[in-house]
């Protein structure tokens, strides 16, 4: 047979495609959706703690953030998501029973969280002190405003970096299937697989990776607009220089020095 | 314009002294300005006109030292407090860029003095209708020039209806055409009674608005008194060495 068409016919056979394709949409799809997104929102919740906490006066909050960091960044992921998913399992059991869902969520929300909290706090840490200076001088708490000045800002200026980790999350919510999934439960990644293995041809797993590419790629170019929108700055009106009608806007009200 | 002027207190500094590590920034700083009067602090830059104002709303606290307000300490005031009764204008206008103009004046009424959305809207445009600005209130500090953008500035601060206000070179950033205006708005606020200490290196902005001006050197004032005397008659000769390299 020809060795081409051999080749072609192991990732590209349409019909080993078709026969997984529903299960890819009706499971594999919404399962890596509901894992992405819970962690990242978890994630971004618990880097955004981290964030704070790293540029904290305190060392006491500052130590911790670092330490947690400098772990769950240096550990890879495959063997946090094992040593918690598996680890803690005993204990999932007992609160949500048998599914692996929750805690390879915390798992992939921790490790994001790393990232994520190193992203925020450069981003915080990039707005001047003079901002911080000119909120305080109007009355504001510290806390009031890094929530309201502050922190908006620099989240502003590290989003492309954000989404960056975002499809890194995607991307990584395909090592839960490690925690050992009942069929209902399998994510995109697990899906490509297991029809991969039963067939011995790996057209599914490739249609599980053109899934992953029709998420992550559209988010990609998200990043680079709003990168060159960040870039920029929003298209605005240039300075109008009115300064000189000051007087007869009733400012000076005869006391013209 | 009008601000609640028969709320403008005086302010006493009182031996204040600051350190930075080795560096004494202030070395003993005494200032009286009486309610309704202006001062403003002239020296050569690092004598510590800028940090001296810092320690009025305590944006940094002093080693030693007292700051009066109508007599009485601060010392012992919540600083955020504080800072609502002593409104401060920066160099570089620190308006906060991802608001709008309308935004910015209202941000402190909101959350400081807790005033609904309507108050807090209705006080930020009628304040920026006296800095002459209220047709700008939904645009961003980057899309105003710099006069502008100080005059915003000082809507903000004057929202709160603070009883002294500090300016810090509140002009020195500004490209010269720029600064007649908001020097104008300066001058009415101190005509119309407010409290002030003006940081400023606008030599003719002290002589003419002015009740004291005070020469600020390494970190002790070395002579204050009325315009016409320092600025005719100084005695210091640190003080004639700076007016001759600035007039």
């Amino acid at each position: 047979m020809d060795p081409l068409r051999t080749l072609w016919e192991t990732f590209f056979d349409v019909d080993s495609m078709r026969e997984a394709l529903p299960e890819m949409l009706t499971v594999g799809l919404p399962n890596t959706l509901i894992l992405a997104v819970s962690a990242a929102l978890l994630g971004s919740v618990l880097g955004m703690a981290l964030a704070v906490a790293g540029i904290s006066r305190t060392r006491w909050l500052r130590w911790p953030a670092r330490v947690y960091t400098d772990i769950f960044r240096g550990l890879p992921a495959a063997a946090t998501i094992l040593l918690i998913g598996v680890g803690l399992a005993p204990l999932g059991m007992r609160v949500w029973g048998p599914n692996p869902y929750p805690l390879g969520i915390l798992a992939l929300s921790l490790i994001a969280a790393a990232y994520i909290g190193e992203i925020f706090r450069s981003g915080i840490q990039s707005v001047e002190a003079a901002q911080l200076e000119g909120a305080r001088a109007l009355g504001l708490s510290w806390g009031t405003a890094m929530r309201v000045v502050i922190i908006p800002q620099g989240v502003r200026r590290v989003l492309p970096a954000w989404v960056n980790q975002l499809i890194a999350l995607i991307k990584d919510s395909s090592l839960v299937y490690f925690l050992g999934l009942l069929a209902s439960q399998r994510e995109l990644f697990r899906i490509g697989q297991d029809y991969a293995a039963n067939t011995g041809n790996q057209s599914a797993l490739l249609l599980a990776g053109l899934f992953y590419l029709a998420l992550t790629v559209p988010l990609t170019h998200a990043v680079n607009a709003i990168d060159r929108r960040l870039r920029q700055g929003r298209p605005a009106g240039a300075p109008d220089g009115d300064d000189d009608d000051l007087a007869l806007a009733g400012a000076v009200e005869g006391s013209p020095r | 314009m009008t601000v609640a002027t028969s709320e403008s207190v005086s302010v006493r500094v009182r031996d204040v002294h600051l350190s930075f590590g080795s560096n004494r920034v202030l070395r003993g700083v005494d200032l009286d300005v009486p309610r309704g009067a202006t001062a403003c602090v002239i020296g050569p830059s690092g004598s510590g006109k800028s940090t001296l104002l810092r320690t009025v709303n305590r944006l940094i606290e002093p080693d030693r030292g007292d700051v009066l307000l109508d007599g009485r300490s601060v010392r012992g005031d919540d600083p955020d407090a504080l800072r609502q009764r002593v409104g401060m204008v920066f160099q570089q206008f620190n308006l906060f860029p991802h608001l709008s103009v309308l935004r910015n004046v209202t941000l402190a009424l909101r959350r400081v003095r807790r005033l609904g959305e309507d108050e807090a809207v209705a006080v930020a445009r009628a304040q920026l209708e006296l800095v002459g600005l209220a047709a700008k209130a939904d645009a961003r500090p980057a899309q105003l020039s710099g006069g502008q953008q100080q005059r915003v500035a000082i809507a903000r601060a004057l929202a709160l209806q603070p009883q002294v206000m500090l300016f810090d070179e509140a002009t020195s950033a500004l490209d010269p055409e720029l600064v007649k205006g908001v020097l104008a708005l300066m001058a009415d606020l101190s005509a119309q009674g407010m409290t002030m200490i003006v940081v400023t290196h606008e030599m003719g902005f002290a002589r003419e608005v002015a009740d004291t001006v005070a020469f600020m050197d390494r970190g002790v004032v070395l002579e204050a008194g009325e315009p016409a005397r320092i600025f005719e008659s100084a005695e210091h000769p640190r003080l004639r060495r700076f007016l001759s390299q600035v007039l």
